[in-house]
């Protein structure tokens, strides 16, 4: 789970991390009142939206009076705003975070993450801060300093001063920035991070450390121990299909092709989408049912695959291990008569009840294409949207 | 003629009264498993189907000398189940429970180095001798005895490769589904060694998915040690960067954990991979045919 900006802000706050004084803002009014709380005469308007390169694309301005602090929140709020991690389309901004403007000396990388090599939390520090990490990664690993949290002594703070010894920064700021490792690490695991992230953190030109900008992704299997992390859910940055899908567990991910699936399994589900862009087509969605998958499950999955308008037609792929067939294809009829299918449907069983299930579905009376193996699935569902032109 | 699982493996189930672990118990043990005891706190003496219940792993491996445990405990739950089955002894741990936090895996792994115990998952469908033993939630008779070994991140997908090698008549000596999370127990090296050392194994099916770098480690290992035929395939080969597609450790994260530099490394260490997930079966058949010509 991603969360904003300024709500990762408000919890490095609370775990004693130094952040820029500010607050957000949804209206240019609201804007204008917390730059007039914060001293100036540098005031940074920050779009708040779950992608990053902001700066990029215009979302990120510096302001040296209120008025250019309301000017640069008008052109920002309600902008479609751009980025590299957006997709062309963008995102729109609905709110701001207006704060103090650092006086930058340096600009580090430093973050908490889980390496699964070695199944330990892995403490990454940088000099090339505000930098994309993934590309200093990939160019030059060299410039990536890592320090792993060992199982039983933890972190300690020899580890942290050798960490800033390596990024340069002065003897002055040692003790500083060995408490921001600490506390960066002790947030990352009471609230169930998978990344603790703040880059840049800024060396000021009076000394001390700031934390500029901060990104958090919470770990979903753990959101059970902190119910209060709900609260920070922005239903206008989540795809209301990905929403609606985890209110019926199932585990669906839009995507840009016109071939709905639905597949029992994750790996079954990925292996169904490789096999249509191997038979030329292009999946529409990723869609896991589970195993557990009821007749009103199945009827859910098909109200979400047509609920994108992209999709011209939909395979169902499904190994019934413990799963029977004939319950999943009672699904698939009940859900293709409810919601008048127009769209080719293509179906592939197999499994505990396989004949029962191929029985139902020829029964129905429904235009159902049914097939034996997974190459012929995809070769009928890629010929089928090939002749079934827009809908 | 298997590894870590057979006849003589003496099942203790954790969780065993709730709704999913009594199906499966059932069924593991309609497949012929010696399913020897149960474990839910505050039931014991209570009994299902016969197999007696008991409060702790302790009592129960002192009762009923188990040695491997299969646990559907709930999530929030399931690494207290995990830590006390390998306290108590248990030599083999099957964990199917999905959705364990990765803090608690962290941990878990961490003690459970320290220990003689195997964990199997989280997050995965179990392991499978056929014809002796199962252990999960596999459908049992998909599964032909046989001499190929099968290793897979994968529940459904698994089921899919061995139905294909089972019809072409190809049988399988041990099945093992390591789980989808990122920090899991047996890893794809582990698997791999054990069914090399394996002389009723004469080669291995590797299924694996985008995210982290066990394929990788997996086909460094194959390249230095292993001389058997193996088979792989790589799901997710369209799957989009970031984006967790449905197990927590399938994913693309900073331009590392494709499927593309997967199957690139295994192919450099001699994996026939198979690109469709439609021919994992005649991939492993090819190969076969290949190796017994080489043989000769």
């Amino acid at each position: 789970m991603k969360i904003h900006e300024y709500q990762a802000k408000t919890l490095l706050r609370a775990f004693q991390l130094p952040v820029p004084r500010g607050d957000s803002a949804v209206t240019v009014e609201e804007a204008s009142k917390v730059a007039a709380s914060l001293p100036g005469p540098v005031w940074v308007v920050k779009a708040q939206i779950h992608a990053g390169g902001r700066g990029k694309g215009g979302g990120v301005k510096i302001a040296r009076s209120t008025d250019e602090v309301r000017k640069h929140a008008g052109a920002i709020l309600g902008m479609q705003l751009v980025t590299p991690q957006t997709g062309p389309s963008g995102k729109a901004v609905k709110r701001l975070l207006v704060e103090e403007g650092a006086n930058i000396a340096s600009e580090m990388y430093l973050a908490v993450t889980l390496d699964r090599t070695v199944s330990q939390l892995v403490v990454m520090a940088s000099a090339a801060g505000g930098m994309d990490i993934e590309e200093v990664a990939a160019h030059s690993p060299e410039k990536l300093f890592k320090e792993w949290v060992h199982p039983s002594i933890h972190l300690r703070d020899f580890q942290s001063r050798r960490l800033a010894r390596r990024l340069g920064l002065p003897g002055t700021a040692l003790r500083q920035f060995t408490e921001i490792t600490r506390d960066l690490l002790r947030l990352y695991e009471e609230c169930d991070c998978t990344l603790a992230e703040i880059n840049p953190l800024v060396l000021t030109k009076e000394g001390s450390l700031v934390a500029l900008d901060a990104k958090l992704d919470f770990d979903d299997n753990a959101l059970f121990r902190h119910p209060k992390f709900q609260e920070l859910r922005d239903p206008n940055e989540e795809d209301p299909a990905e929403t609606q899908a985890r209110k019926f567990d199932l585990s669906y991910i839009s995507l840009d092709g016109n071939i709905g699936c639905m597949v029992n399994g994750a790996g079954l589900a990925m292996a169904t989408m490789d096999i249509i862009k191997l038979a030329g087509g292009s999946p529409a969605n990723f869609l896991d049912v589970g195993g557990g998958a009821t007749e009103d499950k199945v009827r859910e999955a098909f109200k979400i695959i047509l609920g994108d308008p992209k999709v011209r037609a939909i395979l169902v792929n499904i190994f019934g291990g413990i799963m029977k067939c004939d319950i999943i294809a009672a699904g698939v009829v009940a859900a293709a008569r409810e919601l008048q299918l127009k769209v080719p449907l293509v179906v592939r069983l197999e499994g505990t009840n396989v004949e029962q299930g191929k029985k139902l579905l020829a029964e129905s009376g429904l235009r159902i294409i049914t097939v034996a193996g997974m190459q012929e699935a995809a070769q009928k569902v890629v010929e089928a949207t090939e002749g079934a032109g827009s809908r | 003629m298997s590894v870590l699982v057979d006849k003589s493996t003496r099942l203790l189930v954790q969780g065993i009264t709730g709704q999913a672990g009594a199906f499966h118990t059932r069924q593991c043990r309609e497949y012929g498993t010696q399913v020897v005891a149960g474990v839910t706190p505050g039931k014991a003496g209570e009994k299902l189907d016969g197999i007696p219940i008991f409060d702790t792993v302790a009592e129960a491996v002192a009762a009923t000398s188990a040695n491997t445990t299969m646990i559907y405990v709930p999530a929030p739950f399931a690494a207290d189940a995990i830590l006390e089955a390998a306290e108590a002894g248990v030599s083999l741990i099957l964990a199917i429970t999905e959705g364990i936090p990765v803090r608690d895996m962290i941990e878990v792994k961490n003690y459970l180095k320290m220990t003689r115990t195997v964990l199997i998952g989280p997050n995965c469908p179990g392991i499978i001798t056929p014809g002796q033993c199962k252990i999960g939630i596999m459908p049992g008779y998909i599964h032909k005895p046989g001499r190929v070994g099968l290793i897979s991140r994968s529940g459904t997908l698994t089921y899919e490769a061995v139905h294909q090698l089972s019809r072409l008549g190809i049988g399988q000596s041990t099945c093992i589904g390591i789980g989808g999370d990122p920090v899991h127990g047996l890893s794809f090296v582990d698997a791999l060694r054990l069914f090399n050392e394996d002389p009723d194994t004469d080669a291995i099916v590797l299924i694996g998915e985008i995210g982290g770098s066990g394929e990788e480690m997996a086909a460094e290992y194959i390249g230095a040690e292993i001389d058997k035929p193996v088979v792989g395939f790589v799901g997710g080969q369209t799957a989009p960067p970031g984006k967790r597609m449905g197990h927590a450790g399938a994913i693309i994260s900073g331009g590392s954990g494709k499927a593309a530099d997967k199957i690139l490394a295994l192919e450099k260490a001699g994996v026939h991979v198979a690109m469709s997930p439609a021919t994992i079966g005649d991939t492993m058949a090819r190969a076969l045919k290949e190796w017994v010509a080489s043989a000769r």
